[in-house]
């Protein structure tokens, strides 16, 4: 009995490890592709480059981590907003029955492909853009857009569980010393689930700035430092997305270690994200 | 207790052939055949011989994958692919490799439909594409700016492109980038403004191929030699074709597949099926 247990005990931490040496080992490859061209032409020419012309040797992504902050910029401006309002209103004025219709839709937003997304915003976004705003359309805008649909369950569900784990004495405290409803959640409510909300906002960057097929449909894709939200402009997800299909020798390497850059940018994100909610704790 | 054992030994039992079965799957192949891979230009048409090919040998079976002309040439150089697709002539080490034409295509230049231009010289063409000509009044057309769409860095039909057309210009940073000949087409079918290039043979009534020099592209003037952005289709093969990998290739040089390639756009490589 006891040897079996043993076995299965160690089968289940076979299994579990080998889960994670899948990670080593993509972060290993990376690392292995893109360095020896990150110190080849310089880490400043890398990323303060801004040019990106590969047939010439010249590899600058500056433009398209500007880019990338851009759109995520973007999505959240219109998304935290968004996100915030719904996860307020389904919190504490939603009635129940409502609620049970709300939630779902809300987590189908999540399982929807994003390839439908970039679909979508292709067919209805871009032409609504080019006809109204000028600009051939496919532009920051309309990814931003899209993205901040993208990011809303995240948003939504993350500050939704954060609001719900307040005590209820905060609430009640706060009705009892004369506030109305709106001051108790402006003044009371959201101040205190403030590091489940900041956390849920930056996961949610996180998915903005890893977004690739729908970004890689309708942002244009062009290597160009943006000037305007109406700019076409390539992120970084979808310089390696576009490109790595004809890429070889300096090229492809160029593109693990724009994924270099990407793969720092997130674990940040994550590692803020992370470090926030357990301060909750306290 | 007894019970408990016995479903212990169980779960472990299943757990073991769970394991093997995932570990085998990979290996599983449900159909022998040969894999063409390479370049999303001939793509779809080397779908289209496959499919024509499999109905009279029933017995093999073609995978077409698409990937582009450099990974279709590197997987012929590993042994991934038997064949390898390329629209682009091979290059420094990939010499080595055997490679026979399938057909030429050509690089058709194209604007939407509505747009009234019909007819560019090719330093006009060039001027566009390296951002000189900003906006169509320059050229006899519409207002507005003009909307460039290329594709992406490392294409065929960007490299050959950039070969017939630019020279040594540069491609605008400011154009959009597609990275296939559909989005492309999509791209300027749907905005007034766009200028783009696809091949030939996906030239539909969504856009409009323009004349260069008052050439048009049509099959009889590539065969003749008088457009001139015409590029190779080519199969690759790691050394001289044998089995299957042969006996495709003997089916797309045969008559009957270069008459179908013909249909659908392309130049044939035999003489006498493009005149009629």
């Amino acid at each position: 009995m006891d040897f079996k247990e043993k076995i299965i005990e160690k089968i289940l931490l076979l299994i579990a490890f080998s889960s994670v040496s899948v990670l080593a080992l993509i972060t290993f490859f990376i690392f292995e592709q893109g360095l020896p061209l990150i110190w080849k032409i310089g880490p400043k020419a890398f990323l303060l480059g801004e040019q990106w012309i590969p047939s010439k040797g010249l590899f600058g992504i500056f433009p398209m981590i500007v880019s990338s902050f851009w759109v995520t910029l973007g999505a959240l401006l219109l998304g935290i907003p968004l996100g915030l309002a719904c996860t307020i209103f389904l919190c504490e004025w939603t009635p129940p029955s409502l609620a049970t219709l709300l939630r779902p839709a809300i987590q189908l937003l999540a399982a929807i492909p994003s390839v439908i997304y970039g679909f979508w915003g292709l067919i209805v976004l871009v032409p609504l853009i080019r006809n109204h705003l000028g600009s051939p359309g496919l532009s920051i805008l309309a990814g931003s857009l899209v993205l901040s649909f993208m990011i809303l369950p995240t948003i939504i569900t993350i500050s939704e569980d954060s609001l719900k784990a307040l005590p209820p004495s905060y609430k009640a405290g706060a009705l009892a010393l004369g506030a109305t409803h709106w001051q108790a959640i402006w003044r009371v409510l959201i101040p205190a689930a403030r590091s489940g909300i900041v956390s849920s906002i930056i996961l949610g960057m996180g998915r903005a700035i890893g977004e690739t097929m729908a970004m890689i449909m309708i942002l244009g894709n062009a290597v160009k430092m943006p000037t305007s939200f109406l700019d076409s402009a390539r992120t970084l997800t979808t310089n390696i997305g576009i490109e790595m299909g004809y890429a070889s020798g300096d090229h492809r390497q160029a593109l693990f270690a724009t994924g270099i850059v990407l793969f720092f940018i997130i674990m940040g994100l994550n590692t803020l994200a992370i470090f926030l909610s357990r301060r909750r704790v306290h | 207790m007894i019970k408990d054992a016995h479903n212990k030994t169980y779960f472990i039992w299943t757990l073991g052939s769970l394991l093997i079965i995932l570990l085998t799957l990979g290996c599983q192949r449900s159909k022998a055949g040969i894999t063409v891979a390479g370049s999303t230009s001939v793509e779809p048409f080397a779908e289209l011989l496959a499919e024509e090919y499999m109905i009279h040998h029933q017995k093999s079976h073609i995978y077409v994958q698409g990937g582009g002309s450099t990974a279709g040439i590197e997987a012929a150089i590993s042994g991934a692919a038997n064949i390898g697709m390329s629209s682009r002539y091979l290059i420094g080490d990939e010499k080595k490799l055997h490679a026979v034409m399938i057909a030429k295509d050509a690089i058709a230049v194209i604007v939407n439909p509505k747009n009234p231009i019909a007819d560019l010289s090719l330093v006009q063409i060039r001027n566009t594409f390296s951002g000189k000509i900003k906006s169509w009044k320059e050229i006899g057309g519409p207002l507005p700016p003009i909307v460039l769409v290329t594709r992406e860095e490392g294409s065929g039909t960007r490299e050959s492109f950039q070969r017939f057309v630019m020279g040594k210009e540069d491609i605008s940073l400011e154009a959009l980038v597609q990275d296939s000949n559909g989005a492309v087409r999509q791209v300027v079918a749907s905005d007034l403004n766009a200028i783009g290039y696809i091949s030939l043979g996906l030239v539909n009534e969504q856009v409009k191929a323009l004349r260069i020099s008052g050439v048009e592209p049509s099959i009889i003037n590539i065969d003749h030699g008088k457009y001139k952005l015409v590029r190779p289709f080519l199969f690759i093969f790691n050394g001289e074709p044998d089995g299957d990998a042969k006996s495709f290739l003997e089916f797309v040089l045969s008559a009957t597949a270069q008459k179908l390639l013909f249909k659908e756009g392309l130049v044939p490589v035999l003489p006498n099926i493009a005149q009629k």
